[in-house]
């Protein structure tokens, strides 16, 4: 399709810049494994999937309750004489009972601390279309929202691509474990003014992607105090609310505003979303909550530009008003979450991996400092390829996440069955073992490894082998 | 400092156009045959409501892809729910390229890994703008025009759109002339132009493309070196003659495209939607297709922040995959659309009022009620158009909603009710267009609901 320089003008810069962020390390991983998935009996050495931060834990008890709610759907002959009206629905004030149910999802999954008004609840096409939504409310281009680090690296792209808003990062390291301080909003404030930069807000991500960590309620209230002192916003993205699997309890933000003398809740948004609590990203439901009515005015008209399906409102509608059901599965779901989040952890522990103590979220973050051989993110990057090409776990390296430290790492543990994560352990525990057995100073992963990892096995079935005793009767020594 | 962004602050989302407020008013007071039958009468929301037993048919023979099964009785509700890929579902492309394909009588056909799937027609079109333009450029779009381009195309892109005016002399056409003007009209505002968005079938008009016409749009972005973008949403709603031309056709006939610098292949693209031809607004399909491969790369990226539920995707790829269901339907539908505007263009002659002539297709007509007017401004046309949404109570639209440049003429759709709410809506507008136009010496003052008087002479 030959272009010219000068056609480059025919489309946008937004089109052809690469602010969309795909161009990051986190993708490459998921385009390793794209070639190469990991399949239990068709492709037992492919790649695993640990950089999707899914929850596929709970599927069985909503695909009990669908079968036996015939008429939540609009295609059963039990449904389907609300089709036409549901399929003709393209309100973008949403249906009421979805709304009312999805307030009542959201308190429930706060423990009943909080209620929620209905009439603030705006649709988006999931959190990615939420997330943009409120900075095209909150901000012109050109002006600046902070961010604590780490953070999910697909905020650069639904905050700042097509918004032209920027990112101004709030770094956080383990010297205080990653929290984020009152001296660091300041010091970040601080600079930007002095740079000219146009600060409208500040967003976090509570529970935290990628640390799997709540907010206490003090940092919370400190963070409100701090925005209100600026009159900058506070936009808290709560997509992980329900994941939350031990103590500390779950604070919400909602929760706060009501603990906060003189609160301005003008300033206060949520962003909200059933891709994760309830692990179905497929049918994109993404909620704006604005304390803001003006906020609410504007985001219902964009909401144009991502309704939640029609079809899919109806369902949820019935299944999030089904209190027995949304009970039962609030509960199950922590429960299950603890479970493999303990069999994950006891697994790193055994190779002596830490991480950073976490209650919440489908990952863990991974310290893996020691097996760097200098503390750079280099060297960081240059692990992250060894353990995608080499240990074949798709992993997320912690710069990705713009942290400032390099050696941390993001292991999802939730999108997957029981084998698999035993899989993916026997691969850590190898890896691992043979990384601390060797001579000290020296690095084996640095050296080029292709020939000795070929003439060694990964029987996956096998504990942990020693390094110097490959397996004649290996496939894959059979294959080279 | 302001709290708010200047696009929530603005007013360019446009919904303070007449076209949401007679909307607004027909919520607090809507047509029920039973519990409100002095109501207002929707004709303003052009939605088809005709075919919706074809779809229900269609899925009490499918059972499996109601319950989440696939077509071995499978559970796939996993899957499914998990399935976020901004590519879509490789089947319900290619059925919905298929299905493209055939609405345009196979002369053309689609690629499936050209297609883009959006959450409707609405971030379709926003995306195609971020993917073309920025601020201080515009798009040359003919009127008149949906009003909601206004807010889909400019509200957060920051593009312009200047009018290519259109007038009833010729059926509304676009000539060459109001082209050139358009463009000169741009270059004044200080505006780059970066295309040419129309749409085909035409919103408001209900009329198809001519072969000229689009010819003529093809010559003029070939000689600006621009881009064009059809919407062709309305493309299945054509029910006679002539019939649908895409602009795909026009390019797959001419032969003095390949020798272009910047190929005009790769600058044409059309937007699609299942919102009017299957009836689907709630279930959000959109889409967009280009021959240009950096658009259709960015638009997918661009396209997560509306992607089509993957229970719809599975739902309609199966639908849209029954050839022998999507070819009844399509027939079927036109059919019907085409006996529901006879009737409603009789109910019109009835009360003296004529519509456009060449209209041949959409769920609306474009009605000429220029004689009722005390005059020949756009003021007279919001005055009449306020006696029809609270005295006669219809909702319609008028032309100035629609950019059009002569007053007089208003958009009222007809297939999102039933005959007899139809009937009734005939019968009022008579009622009101024969008092109107009697020339009685008698004047009569009418008290509307919201006390707002009409002098009826």
């Amino acid at each position: 399709m030959g272009f010219g320089g000068n056609s480059q003008q025919l489309l946008s810069k937004i089109a052809t810049n690469d602010k969309h962020g795909e161009n990051s390390p986190y993708f490459d991983g998921w385009k390793a494994y794209d070639r190469n998935p990991f399949h239990p009996k068709n492709n037992p050495q492919g790649v695993i999937q640990m950089g999707l931060a899914e929850n596929q834990l709970c599927f069985d008890l909503i695909e009990e309750w669908i079968r036996n709610n015939p008429k939540a759907s609009i295609c059963t002959p039990e449904g389907v004489h609300q089709f036409r009206n549901i399929a003709n629905f393209q309100d973008y004030h949403g249906l009421q009972k979805f709304r009312n149910a999805m307030a009542n999802f959201m308190s429930k999954v706060r423990g009943g601390r909080v209620r929620f008004d209905p009439d603030r609840i705006l649709m988006s096409g999931g959190a990615t279309g939420a997330n943009e939504l409120i900075m095209f409310c909150l901000a012109d281009p050109g002006d600046a929202f902070m961010i604590p680090t780490p953070f999910y690296p697909g905020f650069v792209r639904d905050l700042c691509w097509r918004t032209g808003v920027k990112l101004i990062p709030v770094h956080s390291d383990s010297s205080n474990n990653f929290k984020i301080t009152r001296e660091a909003l300041e010091e970040a404030y601080k600079k930007a003014k002095e740079d000219n930069i146009n600060v409208k807000g500040l967003l976090i991500t509570n529970p935290s992607n990628p640390l799997g960590t709540t907010l206490d309620k003090d940092t919370l209230k400190s963070l409100v105090s701090f925005i209100n002192e600026k009159n900058i916003h506070l936009v808290c993205d709560e997509i992980y609310a329900a994941t939350v699997f031990s103590s500390p309890n779950y604070v919400s933000v909602a929760e706060v505003i009501q603990e906060v003398e003189h609160c301005k809740r003008d300033l206060i948004h949520i962003i909200y979303s059933l891709s994760k609590d309830m692990g179905f990203p497929g049918f994109r439901v993404g909620i704006v909550y604005s304390f803001n009515d003006e906020v609410v005015n504007c985001g219902r008209k964009m909401s144009s530009f991502g309704l939640v399906c029609s079809q899919t409102q109806h369902m949820l509608a019935s299944m999030l008003s089904d209190e027995n059901f949304v009970t039962t599965f609030i509960e199950e779901n922590s429960r299950r979450l603890k479970k493999r989040h303990d069999k994950f952890m006891k697994g790193l522990e055994e190779v002596n991996i830490t991480r950073f103590p976490s209650n919440a979220g489908l990952f863990c973050w991974m310290n893996l400092k020691s097996l760097l051989k200098e503390p750079t993110f280099e060297d960081e990057l240059k692990l992250w390829r060894v353990i995608i090409h080499e240990v074949k776990l798709n992993v997320s390296p912690g710069s990705s996440f713009n942290c400032s430290e390099p050696g941390w790492f993001r292991v999802c543990f939730a999108n997957m069955d029981d084998e698999t994560v035993d899989v993916a352990l026997n691969r850590i525990r190898a890896f691992v073992g043979r990384e601390t057995k060797k001579p000290v100073g020296i690095k084996r992963w640095q050296q080029n490894l292709r020939l000795n990892f070929s003439s060694r096995i990964f029987d996956e079935t096998t504990v942990i082998m020693s390094p110097h005793s490959p397996i004649p009767t290996s496939p894959l020594v059979r294959a080279t | 400092m302001k709290l708010l962004s200047t696009k929530a602050t603005c007013n360019s989302h446009g919904q303070d156009s007449s076209y949401f407020l007679g909307w607004q008013e027909y919520e607090k007071n809507p047509y029920d045959e039973v519990l409100n039958p002095e109501g207002i009468i929707q004709m303003g929301l052009a939605e088809n409501q005709l075919s919706f037993d074809l779809l229900e048919s269609w899925l009490d023979r499918n059972p499996n892809v109601a319950g989440f099964k696939s077509n071995d009785g499978k559970s796939i509700f996993r899957e499914l729910a998990l399935f976020q890929d901004y590519h879509g579902l490789p089947s319900f492309k290619k059925a919905l390229v298929d299905f493209m394909a055939e609405i345009r009588g196979n002369k053309v056909t689609f690629d499936p890994n050209h297609i883009v799937l959006t959450a409707g027609s609405t971030p379709a079109n926003e995306t195609l703008m971020f993917c073309l333009a920025e601020k201080g450029e515009a798009f040359l779009l003919p009127t008149p025009y949906y009003p909601g381009f206004d807010r889909d195309l400019k509200w957060r892109t920051g593009v312009e759109i200047v009018p290519i005016q259109c007038t009833s002399s010729n059926n509304f056409q676009i000539t060459e002339p109001a082209l050139q003007l358009a463009y000169q009209e741009a270059k004044k505002r200080n505006l780059r132009v970066k295309g040419v968005l129309v749409t085909n079938p035409s919103n408001p008009l209900g009329t198809t493309m001519s072969r000229s016409e689009l010819n003529l749009l093809i010559d003029f972005i070939k000689d600006k070196n621009i881009h064009l973008i059809s919407d062709e949403i309305y493309s299945g709603t054509v029910y006679s003659s002539p019939g649908f031309v895409s602009v795909m056709e026009i390019l797959k006939e001419r032969n003095d495209l390949e020798d272009c610098h910047a190929p005009v292949w790769d600058r044409v693209h059309v937007v699609y939607s299942l919102s009017k031809d299957l009836g689907l607004p709630g279930f959000r399909v959109g889409a967009i297709y280009s021959q240009n491969d950096v658009v259709v790369e960015a638009a997918t990226k661009m396209s997560s922040f509306g992607l089509v539920s993957s229970q719809t995707q599975y739902l309609l790829s199966a639908m849209l995959g029954d050839k022998k269901f999507t070819k009844s339907y399509i027939s079927e539908n036109q059919k019907r659309l085409k006996r529901r505007q006879r009737m409603f263009v009789s109910g019109l002659q009835k009360a003296g009022i004529g519509c456009l002539k060449t209209n041949n297709a959409g769920l609306f007509c474009w009605v000429d009620m220029s004689h009722l007017l005390h005059s020949n401004t756009f003021e007279a046309e919001m005055e009449l158009w306020k006696k029809i949404l609270y005295e006669v109570r219809l909702n319609i639209s008028p032309g100035s909603s629609c950019h059009c440049a002569e007053p007089g003429w208003f958009r009222m759709c007809f297939a999102n009710m039933s005959e007899d709410t139809l009937n009734l809506a005939m019968k009022r507008l008579k009622a009101f267009a024969a008092a109107e136009f009697n020339g009685s010496s008698c004047s009569k003052k009418v008290t509307l609901q919201l006390g707002f008087p009409a002098i009826v002479s």
